[in-house]
């Protein structure tokens, strides 16, 4: 349904007076999601993540380049086809109430989002009234502004703002954070029904437990690259062939609670070879040297030349 | 010790209450694990705390004073929306010396780039920008810190990460420590005690 590959996203800057710098923030991004599958996209804050989802929009900024391809539905997505389907056949549910307008009542922005995505005025509000209840909203927080919403009851009306589309692609940026466990558990399985109608659903978020508890596969992120693309189960398998990747799932604290020092390199300082070539504990010569190249091992995708088959 | 005295807190007089009759103390040094659902009042209950709410009812001591109405709070409040606690038309640089310029060994643990001093707080993720809330409150007068979901909204290497420093402050500084979250595996490897609400 979607494919992307060797996406590039740079920023035009102006630095002092008329001198321009070019600012790659997303170097060799891959990606394919099928219909009816959940596919997680996690990494640290600043990976990409977020970019990803506003490039299948079409909502970068205009200082923005794209390079590299994405297709949906078999035709190549270009900004304008992207302004076509957005809010109709891919759909966004978005990061915090920040995107809300804080002075409308949520009720009305879901209504507002259905008529704009074909319903008509009656159909809208009978849709959003069945989407709150769907969610286990009460009446009464249709008449509420955003800033009166707890966390929870946010994230719920957030999710509702996609599910009253006809979205063939959902986008959830970061639907979990600060929730109790029982409704992240209920807002991930909301997104795992969405892919059992079909559709394809991309998981976009920091936290691996959420992400493992419905994705079929996931890919990991970091500074700008996809460094590998497993299989949920391959976490607990201990099957998992990037560093980073392994790096992630021991920091949990469920797990060791032990990190790898240090940072994402920032766009202004990428090295020249592998990007995570200064944390890594494999690293040799050959990594500095040249950006490895995504290859396919044991079943999933790695951009390591050390992982072994 | 930071105390929470029978506190009652509502919105409006006519809605209902939000936080009704708690309680509660933390020690210096003390890393103290709150844990409750969506919806009852731990947020509202981390803002009276510090300060950014008066409750209806009941009283915040330090060390048996009430907060300070001017100058810098020892209660500080790292929140879930870092974005909401700092001026948007201020650079990061600016924002980072509001209270007091941080310890760069601080700035350097939080994995804070020199290139996000000069960006507005619009232009860094939210990940980032947290980073940014967090280093605010590493302040040798802060003697007590609520963390309200604080690293929820970062990947667990650098979750890790941040607690490593925040915990050293802790030790070192006997700074007390409210811990605000859902996650019992977080709570577990870092809490001294738990309270469920």
């Amino acid at each position: 349904m979607l494919s992307i590959s060797n996406l590039g996203v740079t920023f035009t800057q102006y630095d002092r007076g008329l001198r321009r710098k070019q600012l790659t923030v997303i170097t060799d991004l891959d990606l394919d999601v099928q219909a009816g599958e959940v596919v997680a996209v996690v990494g640290a804050s600043g990976s990409g993540k977020s970019l990803l989802a506003h490039a299948l929009l079409g909502i970068l900024p205009a200082n923005a380049a794209i390079s590299g391809t994405m297709t949906f539905q078999g035709e190549t997505l270009t900004p304008e086809r992207c302004q076509l389907l957005r809010g109709k056949t891919i759909a966004l549910i978005p990061q915090s109430i920040g995107y809300l307008d804080p002075l409308m009542s949520v009720g009305s922005q879901v209504q507002r989002v259905a008529q704009l995505a074909g319903c008509s005025k009656t159909e809208a509000k009978a849709n959003a009234n069945r989407t709150f209840s769907r969610y286990d909203l009460p009446e009464d927080v249709g008449d509420r502004y955003p800033f009166q919403l707890s966390g929870g009851m946010a994230r719920r009306v957030l999710v509702s703002t996609a599910v009253v589309t006809q979205a063939q692609l959902v986008i959830a940026d970061e639907p979990t954070p600060g929730l109790h466990p029982d409704v992240v558990k209920e807002t991930l399985s909301h997104l795992r029904a969405l892919a059992a109608e079909g559709r394809g659903v991309i998981l976009i978020t920091h936290d691996i437990e959420a992400a493992l508890q419905i994705a079929d596969r996931v890919a990991v992120f970091y500074a700008g690259t996809t460094v590998e693309i497993a299989a949920a189960r391959d976490f607990s398998s201990n099957n998992l062939r990037h560093p980073y990747t392994q790096a992630l799932w021991r920091s949990l604290p469920q797990n060791d609670f032990v990190p790898v020092p240090g940072n994402q390199p920032s766009p202004e300082q990428l090295p020249p070879g592998c990007l995570f070539s200064d944390r890594c504990p494999w690293v040799s010569e050959v990594c500095r040297a040249e950006r490895p190249r995504l290859r396919k091992v044991r079943e999933g995708w790695v951009r390591c030349v050390h992982a072994k088959g | 010790m930071l105390k929470g005295d029978n506190l009652w807190f509502r919105y409006g007089s006519r809605q209902p209450w939000v936080v009704e009759n708690r309680s509660l103390a933390v020690a210096p040094g003390e890393v103290l694990g709150l844990m409750a659902p969506s919806g009852y009042g731990k947020t509202t209950l981390g803002k009276l705390l510090a300060g950014y709410l008066s409750p209806a009812k009941g009283t915040v001591t330090v060390e048996g004073r009430s907060l300070p109405k001017r100058g810098y709070c020892p209660v500080q409040l790292a929140s879930q929306n870092p974005e909401l606690s700092v001026n948007p038309r201020w650079r990061v640089h600016k924002l980072l010396q509001e209270g007091y310029p941080p310890d760069p060994a601080y700035i350097e643990a939080l994995g804070i780039h020199p290139g996000w001093l000069s960006r507005y707080p619009h232009e860094l993720s939210g990940g980032e920008l947290q980073r940014i809330a967090i280093a605010r409150t590493l302040n040798p007068s802060t003697q007590y810190l609520i963390a309200d979901e604080m690293t929820a909204m970062l990947d667990a290497n650098t979750q890790a990460l941040i607690w490593q420093t925040i915990l050293s402050l802790v030790s070192k500084q006997q700074v007390g420590l409210v811990v605000i979250s859902h996650d019992a595996p977080l709570l577990q490897k870092l809490c001294d005690r738990i309270l469920m609400l």
